[in-house]
């Protein structure tokens, strides 16, 4: 009966917690652990478009829901597509690995805030991802590509722990073969017959040439890397705001309601998952914070 | 609100059991505190007996105890193990099937818990993704506040700005009188809706006697309060104390058993838990309160981000303190006490944020 709360008009909507129906129509198995669904919507279900670094809550029914991130092509959302890449590593994310062309899975989103690209026009850009970070860069190098002459330099770094766990090799090659594009790929475990970089994604880092005062900086993959190279990065001179970040915290609604992906003062799925290195530096310094 | 009201009314003991009937005639389930187990609980009443007459409470670091009054005051006692939170946003609710919603008049709100209730809304009932049944609930909420004029070894409501006046939020404020006169309640109105009822209540013009009272009695609970938050920028004492060696002296103590976390009536964090019945047909989705002292709250891909008792501890206090503003542009801690009085470990939130500006001054 509170006086504002009535004044509150409400437009009808979907319950936030209710996902949508989508129907995997494709099933790629990327690596011996990790699969790439490309999802539907079914009549009348379909989501708000997506941008490069957001993610969705996908749901296996009756086991549970996670956050993962799109990892599909942001300039081909025709007919609400979605593409997502999971890595198996428990039970939800192994039901979904499991889940066949023609299956149904629970999609809510997309949420959050993702990679901030127009900020970077007329500059370099340089993508650094290891391991599934790999994922959530690919909307934001494929929209790059997409405008290549609005970008100067455009440098992707991968690292993976072998080749068998290597994300996308045929589109990272084709990226490879562009003359407008500089990839490098290193393996932490080389494979006989691997003739390309081995060892930490530092590595390559610290070889690449950057201009720092042009250059605008995607990271993504396990937080100790994304660490070590954006602060690599900001001692080079890139200047902190401009070396964004892909965080990862434990996430049970996407919608600021659970509390759980805190970080400081952050919500993640708010004012994440992408941050801003001057943002979260001095926080992720601190242990177990 | 009470003071500025043109001209608060009064209403008698009996008037009070005509206040819970004439809401319950409009069709409102009506909750309030009433004696069970040894604790003044939140539940619904049949009528106005139900509430604890001449019951009071002894509150202090780990402690909790009713006793008896010698007078026959109804709401003269500090926050209990409930707060209004488990009907506005329930311990455990299905999130994915519709909810039929009762209208529900909360008799004997605190100011502290109105304050509550005010942050709830800005933390559930906001943009860009209100909780839709969290608004529908407290939508047709009608609340009865009382102002306090007797505050517990707990509280420290004056410090934190949220009491012991009941300042707005309410659709009627009540301010419990005893001695000369009788037993009695000032009555404000706070809304249209308080005023209907006001106006099918049997009831008087105060005296300017008892509106004095009633003013010395709240101004005078404010210089009463067992506790206090120490006068510092505590955000900003929060965010400079992230790598002290103070919270593990803290873990010390603690025993992370999440009691601090469920009794506060801000705490909103919640876990999502997918099932199907046993045939295996029907998925369900169910969100339940959850805390953040839960070793698997942080839980990530490879372990806990925060194992030790000491970072939940931090997380907990810091959140309440500082980062809250950050998320929700205010504190979450609104002076209640119950986090003290509920802590099996007597640990208190008023002497850990002194002992940390303590440090800070003689680093
Ligand atoms: C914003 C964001 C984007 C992500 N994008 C991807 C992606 O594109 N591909 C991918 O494979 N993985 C991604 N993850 C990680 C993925 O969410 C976890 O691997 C997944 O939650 C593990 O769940 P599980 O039930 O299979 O495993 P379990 O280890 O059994 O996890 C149990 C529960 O803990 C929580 N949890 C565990 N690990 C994580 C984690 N890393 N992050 C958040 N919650 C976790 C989940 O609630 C999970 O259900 C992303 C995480 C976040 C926060
Ligand atoms: S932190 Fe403690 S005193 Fe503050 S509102 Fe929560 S329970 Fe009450
Ligand atoms: S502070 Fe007290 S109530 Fe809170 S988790 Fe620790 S022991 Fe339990």
């Amino acid at each position: 009966m509170i006086q504002a709360m009535r004044e509150t008009a409400r437009p009808a909507r979907a319950e936030a917690m209710v996902p949508a129906a989508y129907t995997v129509v494709d099933h790629r198995r990327e690596t011996h652990d990790t699969v790439t669904l490309t999802l539907l919507p079914g009549r009348g279900t379909a989501l708000p478009r997506f941008r490069p670094g957001q993610f969705t809550m996908l749901s296996a029914e009756g086991i549970g829901e996670i956050p993962v991130s799109i990892s599909g092509d942001p300039d081909d959302q025709h007919d609400g597509r979605l593409v997502q890449t999971i890595r198996e590593v428990g039970a939800v994310s192994a039901a979904l690995c499991r889940s066949e062309a023609g299956s149904e899975i629970g999609v809510r989103g997309p949420y959050g805030h993702g990679w901030r690209l127009a900020s970077a026009l007329d500059g370099d850009l340089l993508v650094v991802a290891g391991g599934i970070g790999l994922a959530p860069l690919r909307p934001l190098i494929r929209s790059a590509l997409g405008r290549r002459e609005h970008f100067g330099d455009v440098t992707l770094l991968a690292g993976a722990r072998s080749y068998a766990d290597l994300l996308y090799p045929l589109q990272l090659d084709a990226w490879a073969r562009r003359r407008d594009t500089a990839v490098t790929v290193t393996l932490d475990r080389p494979d006989p017959g691997w003739t390309g970089r081995v060892g930490l994604i530092t590595g390559p880092l610290a070889e690449t040439a950057i201009v720092p005062e042009r250059t605008t900086a995607y990271l993504c993959g396990p937080e100790i890397m994304i660490k070590v190279c954006a602060d690599a990065l900001a001692a080079r001179g890139v200047p902190p705001e401009r070396i964004q970040v892909s965080l990862e915290r434990n996430m049970k609604c996407g919608v600021g309601w659970c509390g759980h992906c805190q970080l400081g003062p952050h919500l993640l799925c708010r004012s994440g998952p992408v941050c801003r290195w001057d943002a979260v530096a001095d926080l992720l310094d601190i242990e177990e914070l | 609100m009470l003071f500025d009201h043109p001209l608060p009314e009064v209403i008698d003991r009996a008037g009070l059991d005509q206040l819970v009937k004439l809401l319950q005639a409009d069709g409102y389930t009506v909750v309030g505190p009433t004696e069970r187990d040894g604790a003044l609980v939140l539940d619904e009443l049949a009528g106005g007996a139900d509430l604890p007459d001449g019951i009071g409470v002894e509150t202090g670091a780990g402690h909790y105890r009713l006793r008896e009054r010698a007078d026959g005051a109804v709401f003269n006692h500090s926050a209990g193990p409930q707060s209004w939170k488990q009907f506005v946003h329930p311990p455990r609710q299905r999130v994915d099937a519709p909810e039929p919603v009762r209208r529900l008049a909360f008799i004997g709100v605190r100011p502290c818990d109105l304050a509550a209730l005010a942050i709830l809304d800005g933390v559930l009932g906001a943009a860009p993704y209100p909780d839709d049944r969290y608004l529908a609930r407290r939508d047709q909420i009608f609340v009865v506040a009382v102002n306090c004029v007797e505050p517990g070894n707990t509280c420290f409501c004056a410090s934190t700005g949220t009491g012991p006046a009941a300042e707005w939020g309410y659709d009627l404020v009540l301010t419990e009188q005893e001695g000369e006169g009788g037993h009695r309640f000032l009555l404000g109105t706070g809304s249209v809706a308080g005023e209907e009822i006001l106006d099918r209540l049997t009831h008087r013009t105060a005296t300017g006697g008892e509106i004095r009272e009633a003013r010395r009695a709240v101004d005078d609970a404010a210089g009463s309060m067992g506790r206090s938050m120490p006068e510092t920028d505590l955000r900003g004492l929060l965010n400079r104390a992230r790598g002290s060696e103070h919270w593990e002296q803290v873990a010390n103590r603690c025993l992370a058993c999440a009691n601090c976390t469920m009794v506060c009536p801000t705490c909103f964090c919640t876990t999502v838990e997918d099932a199907t019945d046993l045939e295996g047909d029907n998925a369900e989705r169910w969100q339940r309160w959850d805390s953040c002292f839960d070793p698997d709250f942080s839980y990530i891909h490879g372990g806990a981000v925060r194992k030790s008792v000491g970072s939940r501890y931090r997380q907990w206090m810091s959140h309440k303190l500082s980062t809250w503003h950050d998320q929700f542009g205010t504190s979450g801690c609104v002076g209640c006490g119950r986090c003290i009085a509920w802590c099996p470990a007597g640990i208190d939130i008023t002497a850990e944020a002194a002992a940390l500006a303590e440090k800070e001054r003689t680093r």
